[in-house]
């Protein structure tokens, strides 16, 4: 039978894309409908139409589709594994004494916020590269540091992403593709470094991290030969509750679980380790970072595939929004301004403290938790709108700017469908629809720390300029 | 300015969730500052750092739900106290149905519903045809009511469309009847054994609602899009429209309703017709009966006459059934009525194909008859807003609709044009389409009443009769009530035909002079 014989012969289920009375009426003679959310695809600019109709032609659609598919089988098929920690002047490719990373695209001092300026000022003292603050300002305006993003040494940082030679960094080997990334140390809440805060209690946390902390992880996961399975952790995490962003308390439990057992084992004091245990139990955030470097190190393998339209980083400076792109290779950034977050703050402070969103953290929503698994984390609803109803719909709407769901990482919510994964430019700008990021607000001036957390999403320029240059480079 | 502190004993509130309640808090208009925190050393350090501590905030403890304060007077940090409580105490409505889930893109509401089986497109022209695209490569059936697409873009969408085995109707198709269910703008008729393919939606409507009326039934009207029978696009979903209905068990009869093709395309069409297994009536407004009748074809001049062959050859016994002859007595009555300057027909018609029939009528027994949808571009309207001899206006075509609805939602602009025509004292008769069913205005000719009433009544006052024809397109199972409708025509003074093709009867016979 022809397909339109059987046209006649089945149950008539329509899609209905445009007006909305069209719907109405075939509801009323009992047809199934779905109408369709339909926004003009490119915000109606013919330029990045005729770019989405170029990438849609047959003769290319297969390629990227092939490419996209590869792209994403290398993100799935990741195993991040946790296998040390050590200074990043020890592993960092790029490091040198006089060098800072920090979050987000390509930025110089002049350019940078004041949260990322309070962290390199902090970061300057902490080295011993200056006496002060003020003097660290100096240095750092004197063209002495070389200032360098965080994603091009293989890094992320969440926050002003501040990392500097004698930090401990988290060592995340992927066992699958080899590649390796790598992450510092959670300063845990909420007058830190990364967020900006730079006095002597932050000066000082770093030098124990330095001295007590980083040794202690480093001589623990020594005796620890087969190191932590990361995605597996995640995975645990998320059952848990966690959408291991803006909610780390499971995946924290999780993590200090594994690690407890060679901690204990180290040539350290009871002292030094109660320490150690009460710095992990004074936030959750303690696996944080360690989440967004198991995301660095499954997106890593899944950049500079030709032809791929899949976005494998999302990160902030403060000031802008870059994100990179699989099928242009290297360190190609495309950017737009950095956004207001919107949530909830902290007792005592208002929107109009809020500096913009930083960080490279929107790495895990690029991997597809933190906003992309909302659904998972009924608890921090309110940090989203309020109604569990809210965080359900903000992973499925997910769903539409993303090529696949990640079987690894499921979601009982939604009966264990995969997290949303290998987001689309394409898609994205075709449906004008926007990943969402949970995020936490660092106040505007240096010095100050987080003030509150909440979501956000990316500029849409950096996407379009993406898909243009998407389209000039196809092959 | 006063600071009031209230700690809450062992009361546990989320992070979170105090983080979100200190936001609402300060927004109370009353409340200078506020903070909703638990006693943990790291607010308090954080209440110190904003000036707030107080002997009491510095007691509390872990578990201790803290509330701070600052208002204009005590009296407003009690009340705001009060409205605070009530947010802590706030209770969400839970009546609250489960999210639908959305879908943005085709792609993903066919990966989401898998057994969805057509679209629907109506979205401005220029998005159209990749919509369309779209649905065709997720293979689903398209019904793209979209109008200004181009002929090459309709050609593309045809020809995948073709490869694929898929129906394309349209673009700028606005009727359709798939599995009984009506499509955008078509009438709720009876099922049964008549299948229809048209390239003229209104024709089509009309086709229906009669076969409906003579007890017959339709098994699926498939509609192609006017640019169809073009020679551009040279048929290809007319062709296999019939196809589909030929090879369909349950249609008997095939209808084909359509202006003229293109020579190129009635040829194919023709050719089809005579390979058919099945009858296929033949409606092509204005066409040639001869090559038609070659082909095997059952030719049909007008609308009824189209309806009542497929009901005959479906099996109808012609004895039973009331064809609606014309009412020749009251053809003498009006004419009797109209003064001798009374010499024109003024057509003002919201669907197109209608307005074509009752123009072709006319055509029959006068040259002077103008359009804006005259095919010779000698009898075209040089000013659509000027009538001229006997005058026809489609207002759904594009002259009319640049930026606005289709008539037969906004009945605006007829009503203005009634008005107009109904004060010239060349003008005999009025003629009007009122067009029922999914997708049409819910009582067209009630919007039109008033007018009709006071023009009615101005004529009188002039001492002339105004004759106005009015025909409602539609069945008893459309929505509107077509005999409500009915009956508010005829209170008007109106004159109600029983079909399109007795309006257009009607119209000619009321001005035709000396037979």
């Amino acid at each position: 039978m022809s397909k339109i014989n059987e046209l006649f012969t089945n149950k008539l289920n329509v899609i209905n894309v445009g007006i909305e009375n069209f719907r109405d009426d075939l509801l009323k003679q009992n047809a199934n409908v779905t109408h369709l959310e339909w926004t003009p695809p490119g915000r109606g600019n013919p330029e990045l139409i005729a770019a989405l109709d170029k990438l849609e032609d047959p003769s290319v659609t297969d390629k990227i589709e092939a490419a996209n598919k590869e792209a994403v089988e290398r993100i799935i098929n990741s195993q991040p594994v946790l296998i040390g920690f050590d200074q990043a002047i020890n592993v960092v490719p790029g490091m040198t004494k006089n060098t800072i990373l920090h979050a987000g695209p390509p930025i110089t001092w002049e350019r940078m916020n004041g949260p990322m300026k309070g962290a390199v000022t902090g970061a300057i003292v902490f080295e011993g590269l200056a006496p002060n603050i003020e003097e660290a300002a100096v240095l750092a305006a004197s063209g002495e540091i070389i200032f360098s993003p965080c994603h091009e040494h293989n890094c992320v940082g969440s926050m002003a992403g501040v990392t500097s030679a004698s930090m401990f960094m988290h060592i995340v080997e992927n066992k699958t593709y080899g590649n390796i990334a790598y992450t510092n140390l959670s300063e845990q809440m909420s007058k830190i470094l990364r967020m900006g805060a730079n006095d002597e209690s932050v000066i000082q946390r770093l030098i124990w991290m330095r001295d007590v902390l980083g040794p202690i992880l480093r001589d623990a996961m020594k005796l620890n030969p087969n190191g932590i399975d990361l995605r597996l952790m995640l995975s645990q995490a998320l059952h848990m509750g966690d959408e291991c962003h803006n909610r780390n308390v499971a995946g924290t439990t999780l993590l200090i679980q594994a690690l407890t057992p060679y901690i204990i084992q180290t040539n350290f004091t009871v002292e030094q380790k109660k320490e150690v245990f009460e710095f992990v139990s004074s936030s959750d955030y303690f696996s944080g970072p360690t989440w967004m470097a198991l995301c660095k190190c499954a997106l890593d393998a899944a950049h500079g595939i030709e032809n791929s339209t899949i976005v494998t980083t999302m990160a902030r400076n403060g000031v802008e929004f870059g994100i990179r792109v699989s099928g242009i290779a290297g360190n190609v950034w495309f950017t737009g301004p950095a956004q207001q977050v919107i949530g909830p703050m902290f007792a005592g402070y208002k929107p109009e403290d809020s500096g913009l969103d930083i960080g490279d953290s929107a790495i895990t929503e690029t991997y597809g938790i933190g906003g992309f698994a909302m659904a998972t984390a009924p608890a921090i609803v309110s940090l989203v709108g309020g109604t569990v109803d809210d965080a359900i719909s903000y992973t499925t709407k997910m769903a539409e700017i993303t090529t696949t769901e990640n079987p690894n990482v499921t979601i009982p919510m939604l009966d264990f469908i995969g997290i949303p994964t290998g987001i689309d430019i394409q898609k994205v700008i075709q449906t004008g629809i926007m990943p969402i990021i949970n995020t936490a607000i660092a106040h505007k001036d240096a010095g100050i720390g987080m003030i509150g957390a909440g979501i956000v999403n990316p500029p849409i320029e950096a996407f379009e300029q993406a898909l243009l240059a998407l389209s000039e480079n196809i092959k | 300015m006063t600071v009031q502190v209230l700690v809450k004993p062992n009361t546990y509130i989320d992070s979170v969730s105090l983080m979100s309640l200190s936001t609402k808090a300060n927004q109370i208009e009353i409340v200078e500052q506020a903070i909703i925190a638990m006693g943990t050393e790291m607010n308090k350090e954080v209440i110190r750092n904003v000036g707030l501590m107080t002997p009491e905030v510095e007691s509390a403890k872990t578990s201790d739900l803290v509330i701070i304060v600052k208002a204009a007077s005590e009296e407003l940090c009690e009340d705001a106290f009060e409205s605070i409580n009530e947010l802590l105490t706030k209770k969400k409505d839970s009546s609250k149905g489960k999210s639908e889930v959305k879908y943005s893109t085709i792609t993903s509401a066919v990966h989401g519903t898998p057994e969805a089986n057509l679209a629907i497109i109506a979205v401005n022209g220029s998005y159209a045809p990749r919509e369309a695209r779209k649905a065709l490569e997720n293979n689903l059936h398209v019904m793209l009511f979209s109008d200004n697409v181009s002929i090459e873009d309709e050609i593309q969408l045809k020809t995948l469309a073709q490869e694929k085995g898929l129906l394309m109707m349209g673009p700028d198709c606005g009727t359709a009847i798939i599995g009984n269910v009506a499509l955008c703008f078509a009438n709720a008729v009876r099922k049964g054994n008549i299948g229809i393919v048209g390239a003229s939606g209104t024709g089509s409507q009309e086709v229906t609602v009669r076969i409906h009326e003579f007890g017959g039934g339709i098994t699926q009207l498939i509609g192609t899009g006017g640019r169809d029978l073009s020679e551009e696009v040279g048929g290809i979903m007319m062709l296999a429209g019939i196809k589909a209905l030929e090879e369909d068990d349950a249609t008997k009869v095939i209808v084909l309703v359509s202006k003229p093709p293109a020579p190129s395309v009635e040829e194919k069409v023709l050719a089809q017709i005579k390979q058919c297994k099945k009858p296929v009536v033949v409606w092509f407004v204005g066409g040639n009966e001869e090559k038609v009748t070659q082909a095997g074809g059952h030719f049909a001049k007008m609308s009824k006459e189209a309806a009542l062959k497929a009901v005959l050859l479906a099996g109808a016994d012609e004895s039973k059934l009331n064809k609606r002859a014309l009412n020749l007595p009251l053809i003498e009555e009006v004419r009797a009525k109209l003064n001798p300057q009374q010499k024109y027909i003024r057509g003002l018609f919201s669907g197109g194909t209608l307005c074509d029939e009752a123009m072709h009528i006319a055509m029959e027994k006068f040259d002077n008859v103008y359009s804006n949808i005259q095919r010779d571009p000698e009898y075209r309207l040089k000013d659509v807003r000027v009538s001229q001899d006997h005058t026809f206006i489609d207002f759904g075509d594009d002259q009319f609709t640049q930026g606005k609805p289709h008539p037969m939602i906004d009945p605006s602009t007829r009503i203005e044009r009634f008005i107009q025509e109904a004060k010239d004292p060349s003008v005999g008769v009025i003629v009007m389409d009122f067009v029922l069913g999914f997708g049409a205005h819910e009582d067209p000719v009630g919007a039109m009443l008033p007018a009709i009433i006071e023009a009615k009544q101005a004529a009188d006052e002039e001492g002339r009769h105004l004759e106005i024809i009015g025909y409602i397109l539609g069945t008893e199972l459309d929505s509107q009530n077509i005999e409500g409708q009915i009956n508010k025509l005829l209170a008007s003074g109106a004159t109600h035909a029983s079909s399109s093709q007795n309006a257009g009867l009607l119209a000619r016979e009321f001005v035709v002079k000396g037979e």
